[in-house]
């Protein structure tokens, strides 16, 4: 029987997954990635939710979540290529000149 | 017509507002003509002023016109009020008269200027300031005249600021009538503390009605601190030196400045404050003193200048001793009557050189001059005339007023007086005529250049050379001694408070009726002494002023660098003062102190800054990282925080 925990577990395992991603990797592409992991990895949390809860707001957010993922992506990998083609690099720690 | 007096302020305001403000844009034509029907019209109802105050009874010639009321603090009260009495209504006519006439000599001399409209406007300020100074009826208004020719005196003398030497004397001029200007301001301050008031009229009457008695501690103060501004503004000892400097300004500047405004204003001032001076024995000593000495100091002095000006500078500065040796021993009448005829024939005797000066395309120098008597004959002939009324031949005007002065320098002063004045009177008769010769007579020592070019000054020139002769040879006739018109005009003033003010041929027959005789055959004698002692050196031998030069060669030195007293004062306080503001106030107190301070909290800002720039390192993950921290804070807080 896979309960309510088990989701919730999987989830929290996914969104650190992600978390640890984003702070030791230096790939923009593999930061976008796991940003893209701790999405669904609350997805995954609020479906799990909302048929405990029976309730339908959780799959409702799931949506909305989505959709924002997938405009983020759209935008976030546009915002990635034209880094790209201006230094050559998607190295993160390169992409520095915002620093004093 | 005592009413119109405050036109007599306008005039010259309008006319230097209007040629500062517009002048670029006028032409110069409506320039000069505009800034001399300024002074004209002045003068013209100083005129009718006079004759107002003609038609009243000796008196109750005193009128006050206020004007708006001024300052109210407390129990400090001040009008703008203006004030006509014998007094100032003989300045007003000395000041408008002669300043109109060296306006329109100014036309001429320049013409060729491209500051044209700039020095009118300067010039009309000037005369208004002085116009302001002499006819102010209390303290505070008059200092704002005293100030304002201090002001107009600086813009003038530095005209030609791109000269440095310009430039350098306009900023000593300045400096040195500070030095004055703050003890006239003290006395003022003290003035009012003393009597509560500052209106001309209160204090006299108070210290005339014996509020005071003679030899007063607080009087004398005063009074010194009056005769400070005095030495400062009318050049005596100590504060003189800035008056040969200011020759570095257009030669009717100096004129303006040595006849009409300006330096008579220390003159003025004490002549107007003559019942507070005579209540104070002790500041009368000082003050005739310290006109002897200059008298004498500047004329030996001026025996060996070669610059054609400073001669006269020298000369101004030793006339106006003899004024303030006479205010000195109490006869303010004779300084004021001298200041008078002095403002004619030093008037004219600058003009004179600056017609010379512009005859020789601006050549100064006596030694490159000579021989000019048959190629500028009007300006000759009126130098001349110039020249015998400051020796005192009678019967020019020289003569009678600086007659009186010896006159009185020893009925009421003593004979001590009486010899300085009359060796400096000899010295000026030698020095004048030194300078008239070395022009004017002997062989030309001109550049052949120069002389190409040399021309009688034109019609506007010349004009106001003839009148101002013709002043300085008529102007004493007001006062002959024993029928003396002037004498008789000012006693309201300086005769109506009860103090020994006795006229001087009235004293002379306590003396016996023959010494006022006796004195101007001696002064006349005096004077052809000096005369006949130049004409010696300087035409007939020639060649005696090198030996004489070169046997007493220590006093030649001496005096042909004016004792080092600019080398000493520079010595003395100008290069201390620079060394404290430098070493201490600059170096110390402005670079450690207020930079340091202002420059230290900038530090500390900076410095708290770069502990926190450690934040920002430029990563990505380093902010995640803290937002990830700030997450796991705040469901910290909410998980366990209950």
């Amino acid at each position: 029987m896979i309960t309510i925990t088990h989701y919730l577990v999987l989830s929290a395992i996914l969104f650190t997954v992600g978390v640890t991603g984003v702070l030791i990797r230096r790939n923009a592409i593999i930061i976008f990635m796991c940003i893209e992991l701790m999405l669904n990895a609350v997805n995954l949390s609020f479906v799990a939710c909302a048929h405990y809860l029976n309730s339908m707001q959780g799959q409702l957010f799931v949506f909305f979540t989505m959709t924002v993922a997938a405009a983020e992506a759209a935008v976030g990998l546009a915002i990635i290529v034209a880094v790209f083609r201006n230094k050559e690099t998607v190295n993160i720690d390169d992409i520095n000149i915002m620093k004093w | 017509m005592l009413n119109l007096v405050s036109l007599i302020l306008l005039f010259p305001l309008i006319g230097s507002a209007i040629n500062g403000l517009a002048g670029k844009r006028l032409r110069k034509e409506t320039v000069g003509y505009l800034a001399c029907g300024a002074v004209g019209l002045s003068f013209f109802v100083s005129i009718l002023v006079f004759c107002g105050l003609l038609l009243l009874p000796p008196e109750e010639r005193l009128f006050e016109k206020r004007l708006f009321s001024w300052i109210e603090s407390g129990s400090f009260r001040s009008l703008a009020a203006l004030q006509v009495d014998p007094l100032s209504t003989l300045m007003i006519l000395t000041v408008s008269g002669v300043g109109f006439l060296i306006h329109i000599y100014s036309i001429g001399y320049m013409h060729h200027d491209k500051g044209y409209h700039r020095y009118f406007c300067y010039l009309n300020l000037f005369t208004f300031s002085m116009l302001l100074l002499v006819l102010s009826n209390n303290f505070l208004l008059m200092f704002i005249g005293w100030e304002a020719v201090g002001l107009c005196s600086y813009l003038l003398i530095g005209f030609w600021f791109e000269k440095k030497s310009a430039s350098d004397a306009a900023k000593k001029a300045f400096v040195v009538n500070r030095i004055g200007d703050f003890g006239f301001a003290l006395g003022i301050m003290l003035i009012f503390l003393n009597f509560h008031s500052i209106d001309f009229t209160e204090i006299f009457s108070a210290a005339s009605h014996g509020n005071f008695e003679t030899g007063n501690f607080a009087i004398t103060m005063i009074t010194l601190l009056l005769f400070m501004g005095a030495t400062g503004k009318s050049a005596q000892i100590p504060l003189y030196t800035w008056l040969p400097d200011a020759m570095e300004g257009p030669t009717p500047v100096s004129a303006l400045i040595h006849a009409a405004t300006m330096v008579t204003a220390g003159v003025y001032m004490i002549a107007r404050c003559n019942v507070l001076y005579t209540l104070s024995p002790f500041t009368m000593t000082v003050v005739a003193s310290i006109g002897a000495a200059t008298a004498l100091f500047a004329a030996s002095i001026g025996l060996v200048q070669n610059d054609i000006k400073r001669v006269l500078a020298y000369s101004t500065i030793s006339q106006l001793g003899y004024m303030f040796l006479a205010c000195g021993v109490g006869a303010f009448t004779a300084g004021v009557f001298h200041l008078m005829t002095h403002a004619f024939f030093k008037a004219l005797l600058f003009l004179g050189s600056g017609s010379v000066i512009h005859a020789l395309s601006g050549e100064q120098d006596m030694r490159k001059m000579g021989g000019l008597k048959s190629h500028i004959p009007t300006t000759y002939k009126t130098f001349l005339i110039g020249t015998i009324a400051i020796a005192g031949i009678p019967p020019f005007a020289g003569f009678f007023s600086k007659d009186e002065i010896l006159l009185e320098a020893l009925i009421r002063g003593n004979f001590i007086y009486w010899s300085i004045g009359a060796i400096a009177a000899l010295l000026t008769a030698f020095y004048m005529f030194r300078l008239l010769f070395i022009t004017f007579h002997g062989e030309s020592r001109v550049d052949h250049h120069v002389m190409e070019h040399i021309h009688e000054s034109p019609k506007n020139m010349t004009l106001p050379l003839t009148t101002l002769a013709g002043l300085s040879f008529a102007g004493g006739f007001v006062g002959i001694p024993g029928a003396s018109a002037i004498n008789h005009f000012l006693s309201p003033v300086f005769g109506g408070h009860g103090h020994a003010e006795i006229s001087g041929a009235e004293t002379a027959e306590h003396h016996g009726a023959g010494l006022p005789y006796l004195m101007m055959v001696i002064s006349t004698a005096i004077a052809i002494a000096g005369i006949f002692l130049a004409y010696q050196m300087y035409v007939k031998k020639p060649g005696l002023p090198k030996r004489l030069a070169e046997r007493f060669r220590f006093i030649h030195k001496l005096l042909l660098n004016k004792y080092y007293v600019d080398e000493i004062y520079d010595a003395v306080f100008v290069n201390q003062i620079k060394k404290i503001s430098t070493q201490i106030l600059w170096k110390g107190v402005d670079v450690r102190v207020i930079d340091g301070s202002v420059n230290g909290i900038a530090r500390l800002v900076g410095g708290i800054g770069n502990i926190f720039r450690l934040l920002q390192t430029g990563y990505i993950r380093n902010y995640a990282f803290y937002i990830v921290i700030g997450c796991i804070f705040i469901v910290v807080l909410a998980v366990f925080g209950r």
